[in-house]
C-alpha cells in the first residue's frame, strides 16, 4: 500500500487582501505567510511584470533613440566638405620639433600649458610631475606623487599652482613655490576624491575650482580651498576619460568623453546632461572644443577623430584614413580652428584640415605612443608628450 | 588553450581594435591576386617558399593606401613589431627594411589576437627547448626568465622538460625548411610577448579600463538607466536644431576671420619665438603692453568675447565706459565673475558685498536692471549661492554687448588705438644662422605677488603703468 498525501486546506483571512478564502502557504523573505489563491497568482505575475518592464523600457529607449536620429537627420542638408569646397586648399605644411624636453624617467601621460605661453606642466607613469619653461627647456619645479600613472595634470590660470592625479583616485593641488626651504609636497592640498582613477582635470576660470573626470564614470566640480564637492555629473555608462571646458561667454558648459563611446555636454550649474553624441566605435580618449565654442572634436581608439556641431546637434565630419589603424589619444585645434592636431598610438601626429576633412601632414619623431597633445595658449606651437619619456614642442 | 584564455583573448581583440585592423591589412597582403608578390627565398641551401622582400611590402602599402614611402615604412614596421610579419634573415630583429631582405607572414595560430596573453607555461617550454637544443644558447634575459620560471613553476618542471623534448623530437621529423619556418614563427611570437629589457613592448597597455566589454556585471543597465535615457531622448526631441547649411557656413566665416591671426597657419610678426628663439613676439603681445599690435586691436572688433577676454581690451573698454558713465556695469560683471569662480566659504560675504555696492537702493554704483530680474535676484539673495547673480549678470552682459560694445567700436578711443597700433617688422634673418640665439628665461608667474597679478576690483587701471608691468620681460 502506498502512502497517500493529503492536501490540507486551511480557511482563514488572507494576509494580503484579508478576505476569507482558502489559504496557501507562501514564503516571502524567509517568512511564512498565508495567501489566498488570487493573491498567490497576482504575486507570481508581478515577478513577471518587472522583467517585462525592463525589456519594454529598453525597447522604448531604443525606439526613441532612432526617432531622435531621424529628427537630427532631417535638418542635415549639406556636408561640411561640400561647403568647404569654396575655401582655398592649404599649401605645403612644414612643422618641426623645436624643443625636446628630456627629464621624465618614464612614460609621459599628460601635459598642460601655462597662460604665459611658455611654461608647461607634465606628469608621468612613475609619479613625477615636472614644471618646465619649455622655451629654455629648464625644469623649474618637480614633485613626486605618492602614486604611479599620473594621468591628469593641469596648470592653474594664475600660474601659481598645478593640479594632478591618477591611480590614487584623487586630484591634488600643489602651490608652486621657489622657496628652497619649502618642500612642494608639504603644501599639497587634496581636493577631489573619486572611487576610481582620475583620468582628467582642469581648472575653471579661476584657481579656486577644479573639474575632474574619473574611471568611476562620473565628472565632478570641486572647491579647491575646502575640497567640497560642488556638483557631480552622472550619466556615462563606463569610465570617463577626458573633458574640456567650453570657451563660451557664459562659461557654463563642458564636454566629456568616455569608454561608453559617448561624448556628453553638461550644464555645470545643474549637473544635467544637455546633449549626447554616440557615433564612435570605441573608447573616446580626448575631446576638445572648436575655438568658437559651437563644436567639439573627439579622438578615439577606433582610429578616427570626429567633429560634432552643437547647434546642429550631430556629427558633421569624420577624420580618418585607411592607413591609420591605431587609436587617436589626444586632439587639439590650432588657434583659427582650421587645423586639428591629433596624436596617435602609432607614435605619429596627424594634422587634419578641419574644413575639408583631408589630412594635411603626418609628423614623425616620437618613438612610442603619443599620449597627450596641446596647442599653446597663443597658438604659436603645440606640445606633444609620449610614452618614449619625452615631450616635443612643434612649430 | 583554455576557454578562459579564449575569452580574454576575445576581449583583448575588442579592446585593441587596431589588431583586427592590422589583420585585415595582412589578409589583404596575402590575397593571391592583389597581394604582395611572393617568391621562394633561398636561405643558404634551404629554399623557403612564400617569402617576400621588404621593398615589396613597402611598395604594396604605398599603392594600397596612397601614402608616402616614409609612412609606408613606418606602418610596415609596426606590423612587423606586432609580430604579424617576421624577417627570415636576422630574425631576432623585428625591423622592416625596404630592401630585398626576406620576410614571411606569421601563422594565424601565433597572432596577437588569437594567443594572448602568452602563457607562462608555454614560455617555459620554449625556453627549455632552446636550452636543451644548444646548451647555453639562452641570451641573458632569457636565462633570467628561465631561472625565474624554474622557481615559480617548479612543481610542473618535469612536465615542461617532457613537453620540450617531445616538441623537439617532433620537429626533427619535419623537413628542414618547415623546421626553420616554425622556429622563426615561434621566436617572433616570443620576441613580441617577452621583449628583451629596454626594447619596445608593443603590447603594453595603460591601466585597465572598465568599458562595456570588460565589465561582466552590467550594473548600470537597470531600469533607472533606461528611464534616464528615455527622459533624455524626450527632451532632446524637442530641442531646436539649426540646419546644417547654416551651422557649417559659420565655420567658413570663423576660419576667414581668424586665419590671419593663427601663427601656425599664417606666421606671426616679428617672428615665431619657437622658430627663431626671439621672444619679441611675446613681449609685444604681453597682457598689458603700452602699444598693442594692429592684429590684436582688430581682433577686439570680432565679437564682444574677444574684447573682454584680452586684459588690455578689457581695460580700454572700462576707460570708454567711464566716459559714458556706465563703468559700474563692467565692475558689476567682474564682481559677479569673482563670485561665480570664487571660494565656497566666501560666497555669502561676496553676495552681500555685491548687493551693497551695486543692487541696494541708494548704492554708490547702482546698476540698472529690469524690475523682474531685480526682484528675482533680491529673492535669491536671501539664500545666497554662487549662481544667485547669474540672471542679473547676464542682463548686464547683454546690455554691454548690444549697446556699449558697438559704440566702443565707433568711439575715438578705439579708433585712436587702431591708428596707433604697430605692425611689427619681420625679424631680419640672422647673418650667422647656425649660431643659436641665446634663449632668455622669463620670470615665472608663480613669483609674482598676488597684487601684481590680474588686477581685481573696479579700477583695473590703477595698478598698471604705461610700460610693461614689473613681472614682464623688458623689451
Amino acid at each position: 500500500m502506498c502512502d497517500q498525501t493529503f492536501l490540507v486546506n486551511v480557511f482563514g483571512s488572507c494576509d494580503k487582501c484579508f478576505k476569507q478564502r482558502a489559504l496557501r502557504p507562501v514564503f516571502i523573505r524567509s517568512q511564512q505567510l498565508s495567501y489566498c489563491a488570487v493573491c498567490v497568482a497576482l504575486m507570481a505575475a508581478e515577478g513577471l511584470h518587472e522583467n517585462e518592464t525592463l525589456a519594454s523600457l529598453k525597447s522604448e529607449a531604443e525606439s526613441l533613440k532612432s526617432k531622435l536620429e531621424e529628427e537630427r537627420a532631417k535638418l542635415h542638408d549639406v556636408e561640411l566638405h561640400q561647403v568647404a569646397e569654396r575655401v582655398e586648399a592649404l599649401g605645403q605644411f612644414v612643422m618641426k620639433t623645436r624643443r625636446t624636453l628630456k627629464g621624465h624617467g618614464n612614460k609621459v601621460l599628460c601635459m598642460d600649458w601655462c597662460k604665459d605661453k611658455r611654461r608647461i606642466v607634465s606628469s608621468s607613469q612613475d609619479g613625477k610631475v615636472i614644471v618646465w619653461d619649455s622655451f629654455t627647456t629648464n625644469k623649474e619645479h618637480a614633485v613626486t606623487m605618492p602614486c604611479t600613472w599620473v594621468m591628469a595634470c593641469a596648470y592653474a590660470p594664475s600660474g601659481c599652482a598645478i593640479a594632478c592625479g591618477g591611480l590614487d583616485n584623487k586630484c591634488s593641488v600643489y602651490p608652486l613655490t621657489f622657496d628652497k626651504n619649502e618642500n612642494m609636497a608639504a603644501k599639497k592640498k587634496s581636493v577631489a576624491m573619486h572611487t576610481n582613477y582620475l583620468s582628467a582635470c582642469s581648472f575653471t576660470n579661476s584657481d579656486m575650482q577644479i573639474l575632474t573626470a574619473s574611471g568611476d564614470g562620473t565628472c565632478a566640480l570641486w572647491d579647491v580651498e575646502s575640497g567640497q564637492l560642488l556638483q557631480s555629473f552622472h550619466g556615462h555608462g563606463a569610465d570617463v576619460l577626458c573633458l574640456d571646458l567650453a570657451p563660451s561667454e557664459t562659461g557654463n558648459t563642458f564636454v566629456s568623453g568616455g569608454c561608453d563611446k559617448k561624448a556628453m555636454v553638461w550644464d555645470m550649474r545643474s549637473g544635467q546632461c544637455i546633449q549626447s553624441f554616440e557615433t564612435h566605435e570605441s573608447d573616446i580618449n580626448s575631446v576638445r572644443y572648436y575655438p568658437s565654442g559651437d563644436a567639439f572634436a573627439s579622438g578615439s581608439d577606433d582610429a578616427t577623430c570626429r567633429l560634432y556641431d552643437l547647434r546642429a546637434d550631430r556629427e558633421v565630419a569624420i577624420y580618418s584614413k585607411e592607413s591609420i589603424i591605431f587609436g587617436a589619444s589626444s586632439v587639439d585645434f590650432s588657434l583659427s580652428g582650421r587645423l586639428l592636431f591629433a596624436g596617435y598610438n602609432d607614435y605619429t601626429i596627424n594634422v587634419w584640415d578641419v574644413l575639408k576633412g583631408s589630412r594635411v601632414s603626418i609628423l614623425f619623431g616620437h618613438e612610442n605612443r603619443v599620449s597627450t597633445l596641446r596647442v599653446s595658449p597663443d597658438g604659436t606651437a603645440f606640445c606633444s608628450g609620449s610614452w618614449d619619456h619625452t615631450l616635443r614642442v612643434w612649430a | 588553450m583554455t576557454i578562459n584564455t579564449l575569452h580574454q583573448a576575445g576581449s583583448y581583440k575588442v579592446q585593441m581594435p587596431c589588431l583586427s585592423k592590422m589583420e585585415r591589412v595582412i589578409v589583404g597582403m596575402q590575397d593571391p591576386d592583389m597581394g604582395v608578390k611572393m617568391r621562394n627565398q633561398r636561405l643558404l641551401i634551404t629554399v623557403i617558399p612564400h617569402a617576400m622582400t621588404g621593398s615589396d611590402i613597402v611598395e604594396w602599402l604605398i599603392q594600397k593606401f596612397s601614402i608616402s614611402e616614409e609612412e609606408s615604412l613606418h606602418l610596415g614596421n609596426l606590423i612587423v613589431k606586432h609580430g604579424y610579419i617576421y624577417p627570415l634573415k636576422d630574425p631576432r630583429c623585428l625591423v622592416l627594411r625596404a630592401d630585398d631582405s626576406p620576410y614571411r607572414f606569421q601563422t594565424p595560430y601565433f597572432w596577437m589576437s588569437t594567443k594572448w596573453p602568452a602563457a607562462e607555461l608555454d614560455y617555459a617550454i620554449y625556453l627549455a627547448k632552446k636550452n636543451i637544443q644548444k646548451q647555453g644558447d639562452l641570451i641573458d634575459h632569457e636565462k633570467d626568465y628561465y631561472n625565474q620560471l624554474h622557481k615559480k613553476i617548479n612543481h610542473t618542471w618535469d612536465f615542461v622538460v617532457m613537453q620540450a623534448r617531445e616538441q623537439l623530437r617532433a620537429a626533427k621529423q619535419r623537413r628542414k625548411g618547415d623546421r626553420i619556418v616554425i622556429e622563426c614563427q615561434e621566436q617572433t611570437y616570443w620576441l613580441v610577448n617577452r621583449p628583451p629589457p629596454g626594447a619596445l613592448n608593443v603590447m603594453e597597455q595603460g591601466p585597465e579600463r572598465g568599458n562595456c566589454y570588460t565589465t561582466r556585471v552590467q550594473m548600470t543597465k537597470n531600469m533607472d538607466f533606461y528611464k534616464r535615457e528615455i527622459e533624455y531622448c524626450k527632451k532632446a526631441m524637442g530641442r531646436t536644431r539649426v540646419k546644417s547649411s547654416i551651422c557649417l557656413e559659420a565655420y567658413l566665416k570663423f576660419n576667414e576671420q581668424y586665419m590671419p591671426h593663427d601663427p601656425i597657419m599664417s606666421g606671426c610678426l616679428p617672428s615665431n619665438p619657437w622658430i627663431t628663439d626671439d621672444t619679441d613676439y611675446w613681449s609685444m603681445n604681453a597682457p598689458t603692453v603700452a602699444i598693442p599690435t594692429k592684429l590684436r586691436v582688430e581682433r577686439w572688433a570680432f565679437n564682444f568675447r574677444e574684447l573682454m577676454g584680452d586684459p588690455l581690451g578689457h581695460i580700454q573698454f572700462m576707460e570708454f565706459l567711464k566716459k559714458e558713465f556706465s563703468a559700474e556695469n563692467l565692475s558689476f560683471w567682474e564682481a559677479c565673475e569673482d563670485l561665480r569662480y570664487g571660494e565656497q566659504s566666501k560666497i555669502a560675504e561676496s553676495v552681500d558685498a555685491v548687493y551693497q555696492q551695486f543692487l541696494a537702493p541708494g548704492a554708490t554704483r547702482w546698476v540698472n536692471i529690469d524690475s523682474k530680474t531685480m526682484e528675482k535676484t533680491l529673492e535669491g539673495i536671501r539664500r545666497p549661492h554662487r549662481y544667485v547673480m547669474d540672471d542679473a549678470q547676464m542682463h548686464i552682459y547683454m546690455l554691454m554687448k548690444k549697446d556699449s560694445y558697438p559704440r566702443f567700436l565707433k568711439s575715438d578711443i578705439y579708433k585712436t588705438l587702431l591708428a596707433e597700433a604697430v605692425i611689427p617688422p619681420e625679424t631680419k634673418k640672422r647673418v650667422f644662422p647656425f649660431m643659436r640665439k641665446q634663449r632668455h628665461s622669463s620670470p615665472s608667474p608663480a613669483l609674482l605677488l598676488p597684487s601684481e597679478q590680474e588686477p581685481k576690483g573696479e579700477d583695473k587701471g590703477k595698478n598698471l603703468t604705461s610700460g610693461p608691468s614689473p613681472g614682464e620681460e623688458q623689451s
